[in-house]
């Protein structure tokens, strides 16, 4: 018994791959509809006047975002916990109904908040509040469904048969108490209905409508701490967690430096908080908080440039093996736009630079190369690793991934630049004046000078997605057309023979 | 430590949880001690305003759209005073935004009439050439949700001590009292005399129409919202 290799369950890792790949696509085509309607405004009535309140561009924002988050994201980030965690803590999930019953929980919760979640935000009910625009009904089911994932990590972590936990599981755990932190925090509110029963009455106005604890600055404060950092438990920590996986699995290399992972991990958990302050530089929050948003934010390159140059350094001496696999590509572009993105966002939080910067496409342009470059190459990587092992099967075309990555590295670099052009075109002329002191343009100057930039954002968005199609396609491909092997192949790789 | 840590999972997370906490303690825990107080001249939304609100919400106005006059000398030139925190005292959420598709809206109702708003929801780019904002034709037959602002003025009054029936301090050294209902009928009936006011500045017959029917459409307490941002 005590020498036979684990038969993992992958049950619940397979349903949130198909999350992942499913909301991944409604999020990323979400976003190329919205692009195409900044460039061609006549798209907000793509499906008609009558449908227009629910496909123009301020209704479908955040949705965009929220399923790019929330959706694609957070099932890349359970998929992976659910592949990752039993292999690392060499523990099947088969083992334990009750964890078997959590996972599954899990899954079907979290389906149930992402329906409510759509239906919501197409009929405009929302908080406003950026990645915080479900209201307190929605906002209850979302702790639920993280604390029976949480119930279900630790759970797993308390029968676990490796003693010491992997780097990756520590990441997973700051992912989970971060956004539960920061989730429950910013998300503070009082229920109208509660407000009008004080006073004897009860039924007035909308049952889900809520108000928020904080006021104006004290909100923004929150917002923005929460804001923040829902891109470092989000978007930093977890997919930190999978390359710290995935990387040297794929590559057969072992981590470069234990030493600088931990200096990473902690130094990444300490100042990440602090830098929330750089998004109200110039504001009407405190001047010092806006200085120590500063400060921090470029303080943050060290933890982040040390888990960017951890991974690349673990490539030191197979670099062929860049050149030789596709998925191996993803994931060192990956930590490439991870360290570019980890620079741009520091340089952006420096008030000067700030300046011109905040409230243009510069801004959409940071996060986009962070997520498109980093996020999503290395959710895809993490499934294309999985896929072989979870369905035992080789994966489908090893060209068409190859495909896919150019493809989508193009439509990255598409993106970003257009981007940083929008942004700092129109950043620079809000604040000319004339030779008479001024000002030299009026805002539609500034606006239809983008267009340009937008239709190029539109092609690179939309190369990106064709990519992600390419991906879904060869993943099922995967799944259904190839026969099944008996077990897991012994050295399974995406690119075995 | 951090070899015995990685063995001991509980503790482990104790340990990331003080230090990500920390942070937040010290950066936002003391302006919570201070809580922002509102300048002269700030007063609470009315019903319809903050029907108004509801729908600027409900359409992610902010989206597109900041409400923070940064303090530059071209943001000032723009859009008037940079913004002073007491002002914000009243709103519930912040309606900041973090980027300016279209541009600041703080001081909107300044420089902007009614007249102007109506024509420009319905086409925008017939007001401005080149905008590329959508239409919102929808706002002038939907109904604006009025009793819903009422249960928020409800709740901020009771919670929050935020001053309706009670005098507000104004910059000319005057008083102003901004009414709350004190049923679901009187507070709809004042959301209705201040829609009068607005659909008597408005064109569409429709709207005069609904308005003079008792139905306020959400286009009439989206304008008087925008019109009270000063």
């Amino acid at each position: 018994m005590e020498n036979r290799p684990l038969e993992y369950d992958y049950t619940v890792a397979k349903m949130f791959m198909l999350t992942t790949i499913i909301l991944g696509i409604v999020g990323m085509l979400v976003g190329v509809v919205l692009a195409f309607q900044l460039a061609f405004p006549e798209l907000n009535l793509v499906l008609g006047e009558g449908l227009a309140e629910y496909t123009n561009f301020s209704r479908l924002r955040p949705l965009h975002t929220d399923a790019v988050i929330f959706g694609f994201t957070l099932s890349g980030i359970f998929a992976t916990w659910y592949y990752v965690g039993q292999r690392v803590l060499k523990v099947s999930m088969a083992e334990s109904k009750l964890l078997m019953f959590l996972g599954k929980l899990h899954f079907w919760l979290y389906l149930v908040v992402v329906a409510s979640v759509v239906v919501s935000l197409l009929a405009g009910v929302t908080t406003s509040k950026e990645y915080a625009e479900f209201e307190w009904p929605i906002d209850i089911a979302v702790v639920v469904v993280w604390v029976v994932f949480g119930i279900g990590m630790f759970g797993l972590i308390g029968i676990r048969r490796e003693k010491s936990l992997y780097i990756s599981i520590w990441y997973y755990i700051a992912t989970f108490l971060g956004i539960a932190m920061l989730y429950l925090f910013n998300n503070m509110a009082i229920p109208t209905g509660l407000g009008v029963s004080t006073i004897g009455e009860s039924g007035i106005g909308a049952w889900y409508h809520s108000v928020s604890m904080y006021a104006g600055t004290n909100d923004a404060l929150v917002q923005w701490w929460y804001g923040h950092n829902a891109v470092a438990f989000g978007f930093t920590v977890p997919i930190v967690a999978m390359i710290y996986y995935f990387l040297p699995k794929e590559s057969g290399q072992a981590i470069y430096s234990y030493k600088l992972s931990l200096l990473s991990f902690w130094g990444l958990m300490f100042v990440y908080l602090w830098a929330g302050g750089h998004h109200l530089l110039y504001s009407t929050v405190p001047d010092w908080v806006q200085t120590m948003g500063s400060i921090f934010s470029v303080i943050l390159i060290l933890p982040s440039w040390g888990s960017a140059i951890n991974m690349l350094l673990t490539m030191k001496g197979e670099w062929q093996q860049v050149a030789a696999s596709p998925l191996i590509k993803f994931m060192v572009l990956g930590s490439t736009f991870y360290m570019f993105s980890t620079l741009e966002g520091p340089i952006q939080a420096i008030k000067s630079v700030n300046a011109i910067a905040h409230f243009t496409d510069w801004i959409i342009g940071h996060v986009h190369d962070g997520v498109l470059g980093w996020v999503g190459f290395m959710i895809m990587a993490a499934l294309y690793h999985m896929a072989p092992r979870v369905f035992k099967r080789e994966i489908y075309s090893k060209s068409l991934m190859a495909a896919q990555f150019w493809i989508q590295t193009v439509g990255v670099v598409l993106y970003f630049t257009s981007m940083w052009i929008a942004g700092i075109t129109q950043g620079m002329m809000w604040r000319a004046h004339d030779e008479f002191g001024n000002l030299a343009y009026s805002f539609i100057d500034t606006v239809t000078v983008l267009h340009p930039y937008y239709a190029i954002r539109g092609v690179g968005g939309l190369l990106y997605l064709v990519g992600f199609l390419m991906f879904a396609y060869n993943i099922y491909k995967t799944m259904s057309a190839r026969p099944v092997e008996e077990s897991e192949l012994q050295n399974a790789s995406p690119m075995g023979a | 430590m951090f070899h015995w840590l990685e063995k001991h999972p509980f503790f482990l997370a104790v340990g990331v949880f003080l230090v990500i906490s920390f942070a937040g303690l010290v950066e936002i825990l003391p302006n919570f001690a201070q809580q922002s107080r509102p300048v002269i001249g700030t007063a609470p939304y009315s019903t319809l305003e903050l029907a108004g609100r509801h729908v600027y919400i409900k359409n992610s106005c902010n989206a597109c759209h900041s409400q923070l006059v940064r303090p530059f000398k071209s943001e000032t030139d723009r859009y008037g005073h940079y913004s002073l925190s007491g002002e914000y005292a009243y709103d519930r959420p912040f309606l900041w935004g973090s980027k300016r598709t279209g541009p600041d809206l703080m001081r909107v109702g300044n420089y902007r009439t009614t007249d102007w708003h109506e024509n420009h929801m319905k086409d925008p780019s017939g007001v401005v050439p080149g905008s590329i904002m959508p239409a919102y034709r929808w706002m002038f037959t939907n109904s604006a949700d009025i009793d819903t602002a009422f249960a928020e003025q409800l709740t901020i009054a009771q919670f929050f001590s935020v001053p309706y029936n009670k005098p507000v301090p104004m910059k000319d050294g005057s008083t102003t009292v901004v009414k709350m209902g004190s049923s679901v009928a009187e507070a709809n009936a004042l959301a209705l005399s201040e829609a009068k006011v607005i659909a008597a500045d408005m064109k569409d017959q429709d709207v005069k129409d609904a308005v003079a029917n008792g139905n306020i459409p959400e286009i009439v307490a989206l304008i008087a919202y925008l019109n009270s941002l000063k």
